[in-house]
């Protein structure tokens, strides 16, 4: 019988140990799927994750796909981090590329030293708004926060796709699209011969902020007492509100800098599909990261990683292009359920011992209580 | 089944409804029941009388399934049964109405009391209906099956509860603490009902801390201290300062203790609390309630759990406003302030709820340094070399059995205690307002709690201690102020009270 024991501490090995163990066992899961379309997984799992490594070409584009889920993975670890559950970085970023096309389509003039801070700020502003009333909501009434941030993703698209049919339609080629953004907002490229722009480096900067906020500053421990433990972290005096509200704005904000960035990075105007599913897919980010800053840049390269892979693995080994998706997903599921061992010790034990324990957890339960 | 009943009745006497035999049941080093026998006649009240951690819901959750005992015999109508759960307890014949009920709030009244016994296929709500009304009036009681739970009173729910059972046909009902939660005109009704149920040949068995109640309704009284049953006793014309000399014991606590400070009156108050009110539901929680702390005095705060004490410390730590009154410390007005005014204060809070008021998912250093953690800023950062130097220090000097890195969740009882006595303690406070120290602790912890407390008192330190063991109160106080339904009902010199006195006052039996 095995059983879960509380852990006193986590050895520092032990969560990368366990991220392989995951990847070990995500790769026995969907051999089979693999091998059912028709591909030999080794080869796909080359293709998937080793091959976009191999070119400076497929490399930028890792990178490059990454970028949106650096921002979108940050936002929602943030938020989470403070027990805010925030569901609603997809609205937050779409509300973030709105603010940049109106800056770069309003005031295009401008040039790129003062455009591009502009555009970045009015990004943000407008994801922390988007944020606002289900923060409010949640501290001031206890409104669950997950229902109402992720109501407003569909509301923050359909505005997208309302501004695109009707005032910001194409006034060339009256595509449902706005007009580029000005040429001062265009971020610049900081790899020769990539598409890898000045998103990507924001959004490395804001993860070093963001970990050593949380790692080495009393906020950062403040914010951490009111995710795990908001009952200690008021007697310790603690304002559990405004802690989760401004985490939960700051959250808001990095999502629409994520906006910002997919707008003046690379399209260079918004487009109905200016997001795909970034948000949701930085809920995945932030939590197979186990909600740290580091993790969620080395999970947001791996995805990455495995987008770009799973295209060439269409082209090259005729795998469904979903076939991505399915290894992403498993990968999540599995590594959701082996984080578990970071908090509990697994125990091989006779059942007579096994009883024992349990009455000794419990009395300590009991006691406590 | 009241025919069967009946019958039973008839032929009563030898054979009684349940029996206990020799029950033991420990959790850990803990013995919460200690080879505990007790009978239950038909058609009898009987109270189970006892401080809190007496023994007293463990027994009555072995009976009803909830926990299993390590060693022991149930016998129902003279049979050896096994009853590994409330399904097995309802099976044959026991029902139990718990402190905190388990009722489902948006549903109507007969929804909740068919909710236990419904199988799976179609059920029969207007028979429900007919049943729940039967046996409302069995119980003499008037209630509108219809009605939504939620919306019902705290009095009318618990009548709910007792029809839950009754619908179920038991015949040995379990009450645990009825009256802790109903207003006293609702307490008469509830002894009303419970006569009726006896009447009808059921036996009652009613958990209850309060000497007035036990004596004015149980038939027989079982007095359990420390997991033993100390007495059994008819509760016709029993006194109730002899309940309370059985339940509370004499004081064999070992502590040496120095003689008071020369004149305490004369040193000034650490703590002044004036006409202090918190609002409650139905009365006061706490109400006008004045007392003083002064310097190197340890004070005590006796009464039986759910007085006043919790929300008295709930003020004092700052995590719950008061609605009338004054909080003093160390001549400053601190009336309402949150925690951190408390602290700056010079006030020490160690509150009974350890594991709520500690950051349990975070590590033992953290936790240490919490309180104070702009001392250890550099620049915008935190100093982790000079938190983990004064973690690892602070950890050696109270003997904490622990890494600074474990978190607060994996550490023992003991050391939980130890962790937030030296949270407060190395701030040096004026006073300290600690409350249930010893709870839950084995005896080298629970020592290690009063040595603290006493040294603190040598040093000058105010000491407010809530405790519900008398025995504790009595070793380490100074005085002793007594609570009961949040009002003072006494205030004494540790060296005037007795066991019996303080059992009084403490069960408002005095006032």
């Amino acid at each position: 019988m095995i059983r879960l024991v509380l852990r006193s501490r986590e050895p520092r090995w032990l969560a990368p140990l366990l991220i392989c163990c995951a990847i070990a066992i995500t790769y026995l899961l969907t051999a089979g799927p693999i091998r059912w379309a028709g591909a030999n997984p080794m080869a796909a799992y080359r293709r998937y994750v080793i091959w976009p490594l191999t070119s400076g070409d497929s490399l930028g584009e890792v990178l490059l796909t990454s970028t949106p889920l650096l921002f979108t993975g940050l936002a929602v670890a943030i938020a989470f981090r403070a027990g805010f559950y925030n569901i609603g970085a997809e609205g937050q970023f779409l509300a973030g590329a709105i603010a940049a096309t109106w800056a770069g389509t309003t005031f295009d003039g401008l040039p790129a030293p003062v455009a591009i801070p502009f555009a970045l700020a009015a990004g943000a502003v407008a994801g922390a708004l988007w944020i606002l009333v289900p923060a409010l909501l949640r501290v001031g009434f206890r409104i669950d926060e997950v229902v109402t941030t992720l109501l407003l993703n569909p509301v923050a698209l359909l505005c997208v796709q309302g501004l695109l049919n009707g005032p910001w339609r194409n006034p060339v080629n009256q595509f449902p699209e706005s007009a580029y953004i000005g040429s001062g907002y265009n971020f610049p490229k900081i790899i020769p011969g990539t598409r890898v722009h000045l998103g990507f480096a924001v959004a490395l900067g804001l993860a070093a902020l963001a970990w050593l906020v949380l790692a080495r500053t009393a906020t950062g421990l403040r914010l951490r007492a009111v995710g795990l433990t908001s009952a200690g972290a008021r007697f310790n005096g603690v304002s559990v509100e405004r802690t989760m509200l401004s985490s939960a704005l700051v959250s808001g904000a990095i999502a629409g800098m994520g906006g910002v960035s997919q707008v003046c990075g690379l399209q260079g105007q918004l487009t109905g599909e200016i997001s795909a599913g970034f948000g949701y897919t930085g809920i995945v980010v932030a939590t197979l990261a186990a909600l740290t800053p580091i993790g969620v840049v080395l999970v947001a390269l791996l995805l990455g990683d495995i987008v770009v892979g799973a295209d060439s693995a269409s082209l090259v080994l005729q795998l469904p292009p979903q076939m991505g998706q399915v290894v992403t997903a498993t990968l999540l599921l599995v590594t959701v359920g082996i984080l578990v061992l970071r908090r509990y010790r697994p125990v091989l034990s006779r059942r007579r011992k096994a009883a024992a324990t349990m009455a000794r957890v419990a009395s300590r339960e009991e006691v406590l209580r | 089944m009241t025919g069967e009943a009946s019958l039973a009745a008839s032929s009563a006497g030898d054979v009684p409804l349940v029996e206990l035999r020799a029950i033991r049941k420990s959790f850990g080093d803990l013995v919460a029941n200690d080879g505990v026998d007790l009978t239950l006649r038909q058609g009898e009240v009987h109270a189970l009388l006892g401080e809190n951690g007496a023994g007293k819901t463990t027994l009555m959750r072995i009976l009803y399934g909830l926990t299993r005992a390590d060693r022991g015999e149930i016998l129902i109508d003279g049979a050896p049964t096994t009853i590994t759960s409330p399904r097995d307890a309802i099976r044959n014949g026991i029902g139990m109405v718990t402190q905190h009920f388990s009722l489902v709030k948006p549903m109507t009244v007969t929804e909740n009391v068919m909710l236990s016994g419904a199988g799976l296929g179609p059920i029969d709500l207007g028979a429900a209906r007919k049943k729940v009304l039967a046996a409302a009036d069995r119980l003499g009681v008037t209630i509108d099956p219809d009605a939504r739970v939620g919306r019902l009173s705290v009095g009318e729910q618990q009548r709910v509860e007792i029809l839950k059972a009754l619908y179920h046909d038991c015949r040995v009902l379990i009450l645990d603490e009825p009256t802790a939660v109903l207003v006293p005109q609702d307490v008469q009704a509830l002894f009303t009902t419970i006569r009726r149920i006896t009447s009808q040949g059921l036996g009652v068995l009613f958990i209850s801390h309060k000497l007035r109640e036990v004596t004015s309704v149980s038939d027989r009284v079982s007095v359990l201290r420390r997991g033993r049953v100390i007495d059994t006793i008819d509760a016709t014309g029993v006194e109730p300062r002899h309940l309370a000399e059985l339940m509370v014991g004499r004081p064999t606590l070992g502590v040496e203790r120095e003689s008071a400070v020369a004149s305490v009156a004369a040193a000034r108050p650490v703590l002044d609390v004036a006409h202090l009110t918190v609002a409650g539901r139905g009365r006061n929680a706490v109400d006008d309630v004045t007392l003083q702390v002064h310097a190197g005095e340890i004070v005590g705060i006796a009464g039986v759990s759910g007085n006043g004490q919790r929300q008295l410390v709930d003020v004092l730590c700052g995590i719950e406003r008061p609605a009338d009154g004054r909080v003093r410390v160390d001549g400053r007005d601190v009336t309402g302030g949150g925690p951190q005014e408390m602290i700056a204060a010079g006030l020490g809070r160690i509150h009974e709820d350890r594991q709520g008021t500690l950051l349990t998912d975070l590590s033992v250093e953290q936790n240490l340094v919490f309180e104070h953690l702009a001392e250890f800023r550099r620049g915008p950062f935190l100093d982790r070399r000079r938190m983990r130097d004064y973690a690892e220090n602070v950890i050696r000097r109270f003997d904490i059995k622990a890494q600074p890195t474990d978190t607060v969740a994996s550490l023992s009882g003991g050391n939980v205690q130890k962790v937030l006595l030296a949270r407060v303690l190395t701030r040096e406070p004026k006073v300290v307002v600690v409350a249930q120290p010893t709870r839950g602790l084995d005896v080298g912890a629970a020592e290690y709690v009063h040595r603290q407390l006493l040294d603190l008192r040598k040093v000058g330190t105010g000491v407010l201690l809530v405790s519900e063991d008398l025995e504790e109160l009595l070793a380490l106080c100074d005085r002793l102020v007594v609570l009961f339904e949040g009002r003072v009902t006494g205030e004494l010199a540790a060296a005037d009270a007795t066991p019996e006195g303080l059992g009084l006052l403490m069960t408002g039996a005095a006032a």
